[in-house]
């Protein structure tokens, strides 16, 4: 780090909030599979994530510490008895992003538990993936998730995806007093004990949505993942003042009246970048000039690549993690203490709002590892993930603006996200309206033979998915006044998703400028890695 | 119009078996009763396989009228009788994998099975009652007498022509085109998939996994379960 050369510099060294000013470095935005380098205006507030906090020295002692003295449940050695039917559930490939190196939080939470349950006489045990309407993971996803050992025991009779679709494979345990129905994956509903190994990466994860969310089926998540219900959140990562969690805490607490479910729930900290890319972690002032010869030789590789290519090189670099905490027990009081991890880890104190917001969007998202970043992902990283990182108050303004870098290809993988390619050049070009899409259209998406048949037996997110991604932009959208797209490679992706176009950021700013004013407070959310703002004034 | 009724149309051969009409009436020559029956017919058929693989890539209807030219002389009843055997011994076996789960998810989602085909409808009942199609669109042959002409009884159910078929029958049973879907592995198969609302490619010949990948149509596997 360089010497601070005056006050300024130095509060900027320690202090997560960077004002520039006229002699600040450019600053760094991804934008998709490439990086930005851009001078931003002058007092513009530019918002970094906090330190990694320091990783557990011995993760293996600390899930033992948790599933020994749990929160307000007996010890899980104690809950077991030969001959019980036990189920472990897991957190699928959608966390953490990217995928963690291996060994895999949740390896090792199995290389645990399964040897307490084998020698506590439990024999019936199946490990079960909650993917929902995501995709099924591949067989060597599955098996990077869980090491050789455990994949060569139980794959695949007793190692496997959650079937949404599976006609035997689901029950109705009852409805909520709302009416919501709780429908199960039936292997975890009529096993003795429910075991659900999490990972929360961010503070709307975990707690009943593991398992209420994880293990149902399209009628039962569609009582949560709905325009309605995400109009009302402020914000996902906020559980408290979210109404998708509220829904969701009703219907897990209808599961925990029918089952014995014991969580174990970890989380990891913000050290996203590693090794040659570990520049990415700092602050552009903090940068080396071995960091910048860095920087400048990555920018100049993606330049020269297809964005095949960069994506297997992005894909092809785990995240560094480290495990922060492990908590286990019952569901509510262990979520409680992860969250307040997650906080600590994410959450940035704010005393403003902005008129404008700028956020570089990145390569990844919980839904494209290992495929394309496309369009209604891009909506969804936007809208969905990066308006929702507050709590409190959003970091925009009501009608304020929010301007994102990515090139917005035309680009599906028709694999992953067939039905999101119907969607979006079928749906889109006739309404943009939430409401009007979910009753006219979602049902025939989710009942769809072929969407159903590729979420079955291929690797493709259901039919209903693309749906829940375009719900999932509308609070953004609802508090938002406009969406500036920079750097797009075409016209018609962010004219159907209602964003206007900018060729550069200062273009773009130029834009805002011209609605808000030349006085108007702009801020940029620096990441990945991922950083909230809290603002509770 | 979008409470009407919906189908779920099916080619028959690659689609949901790994046979085609050529290995039925291989079948059929194979099966003659007599030793000289049999070996006449199938050196028959063998010696045609070329001109019809050749005459198949260039033209499927002039192939389809060539091709049931070879069941002349034929009767019926030994046609139906066989028809048992035909299923047991090749068509069960070259079911794939995946085509029950395919036709429940169809069943399901509230669509008419309906199977449509260029081959001989006695060659596939057995197979569509097995399935449990709710109807069988496929083509006839012309008996005299109980014999077999060789003609098919117009007009042929193939290609370009399965479309017209399919749209007469939703016009028919009031079924509702535009929601409705289709399912093929040939190219030959496009008008098809074209006229309905929801096409999709199940283990698709290059041709058409290019013309899926296009037109952003489904493309599924049912080779595996």
């Amino acid at each position: 780090m360089r010497n601070p050369s005056k006050l300024a510099r130095l509060y900027e060294a320690t202090e997560s909030i960077v004002t520039i000013d006229s002699g600040s470095a450019p600053r760094l935005l991804f934008s998709g599979e490439d990086l930005l380098l851009e001078d931003l205006p002058v007092g513009t507030k530019v918002i970094y994530p906090r330190p990694p906090i320091e990783g557990l020295t011995n993760v293996k002692a600390a899930i033992r510490w948790a599933i020994n003295h749990p929160e307000e449940s007996d010890p899980l050695h104690a809950r077991l008895r030969p001959g019980m039917k036990v189920t472990v559930a897991l957190d699928d490939i959608s966390l953490p992003l990217p995928p963690m190196r291996t060994p895999d939080v949740r390896q090792q939470v199995l290389e645990v538990i399964l040897p307490l349950l084998a020698d506590s006489g439990v024999d019936d045990v199946h490990l079960v993936i909650a993917v929902c309407l995501h995709r099924r993971m591949t067989e060597a996803e599955m098996r990077r998730m869980v090491g050789d050992r455990i994949f060569e025991e139980f794959y695949p009779d007793r190692y496997y995806n959650h079937d949404a679709e599976d006609p035997d494979g689901l029950v109705t345990l009852g409805t909520t007093r709302h009416g919501e129905k709780v429908i199960l994956n039936r292997r975890a509903a009529e096993s003795d004990l429910l075991i659900y190994v999490n990972l929360n990466l961010v503070p709307m994860d975990g707690g009943h949505k593991s398992v209420g969310t994880g293990l149902t089926s399209y009628e039962g998540v569609k009582a949560h993942h709905a325009p309605g219900t995400i109009k009302k959140c402020h914000s996902y990562m906020d559980p408290a003042r979210s109404e998708m969690h509220r829904s969701v805490d009703r219907i897990g607490r209808v599961i925990d009246e029918h089952l014995d479910v014991f969580h174990i729930e970890t989380t990891i900290n913000n050290r996203m970048f590693d090794g040659p890319m570990e520049f990415l972690q700092k602050r552009e002032e903090d940068f080396t000039d071995l960091d910048r010869l860095k920087l400048a030789g990555l920018r100049a590789t993606l330049k020269n690549l297809p964005r095949a290519a960069k994506r297997k090189l992005f894909q092809a670099v785990p995240a560094a993690y480290d495990v922060i905490a492990v908590h286990a027990g019952r569901t509510e009081p262990t979520h409680a203490k992860i969250l307040e991890k997650s906080f600590a880890q994410y959450m940035v104190d704010v005393d403003f709002q902005a008129d404008v917001a700028v956020m570089g969007i990145p390569f990844v998202s919980p839904y494209s590892v290992n495929s394309i970043l496309n369009p209604l992902l891009v909506q969804v990283m936007a809208c969905g993930y990066f308006f929702n990182f507050y709590r409190g108050k959003p970091l925009v303004k009501p009608g304020g603006t929010l301007i994102v870098t990515h090139p917005c290809s035309d680009e599906f993988d028709p694999e992953h996200h067939p039905s999101y390619i119907e969607f979006f050049h079928r749906l889109l070009p006739e309404t943009r309206d939430s409401d009007v899409l979910q009753a006219k259209y979602e049902e025939e998406f989710a009942r769809n033979p072929s969407y159903v048949h590729m979420y079955r037996t291929g690797h493709a997110y259901h039919g209903a998915h693309p749906f829940f991604m375009w719900y999932w932009g509308e609070n953004g959208r609802q508090h938002l006044g406009r969406i500036i797209a920079v750097g797009a490679d075409n016209e018609h992706v962010p004219r159907l998703m209602g964003w206007e176009s900018a060729a550069t950021l200062s273009e773009a700013i130029d834009m805002a400028r011209s609605i808000h004013g030349r006085g108007a407070e702009i801020a940029m959310l620096h990441h990945p890695p991922i950083v909230m703002t809290q603002n509770l004034g | 119009m979008a409470d009407s009724p919906k189908a779920a149309f099916f080619d028959v051969d690659g689609t949901l078996v790994s046979t085609n009409i050529v290995h039925a009436f291989a079948f059929y020559a194979m099966n003659q009763g007599t030793i000289f029956g049999t070996a006449l017919r199938t050196a028959r058929t063998a010696l045609s396989l070329p001109a019809l693989w050749v005459l198949d890539k260039a033209n499927r209807k002039v192939f389809n009228e060539v091709f049931y030219r070879f069941y002349e002389g034929q009767t019926e009843d030994r046609l139906r009788e066989l028809s048992r055997e035909l299923f047991r011994e090749v068509l069960r076996p070259a079911i794939h994998a995946g085509t029950r789960h395919l036709l429940d998810e169809a069943r399901r989602a509230g669509c008419r099975i309906v199977f449509v085909t260029g081959a001989l409808d006695f060659t596939v009942e057995e197979l569509a009652r097995h399935l449990g199609a709710d109807d069988l669109i496929a083509n006839r042959m012309h008996f005299v007498q109980g014999v077999a002409t060789g003609k098919v009884v117009p007009p042929i159910v193939e290609g370009a022509h399965k479309a017209v078929v399919i749209r007469d029958y939703c016009v028919r049973e009031g079924i509702a085109l535009d929601r409705s879907h289709a399912y093929s592995d040939s190219f030959s198969d496009y008008p098809m998939l074209a006229v309905v609302g929801h096409p999709a490619a199940v283990n698709p010949d290059l041709r058409l996994r290019n013309v899926a990948r296009a037109y952003e149509w489904p493309i599924l596997e049912t080779t595996r379960a």
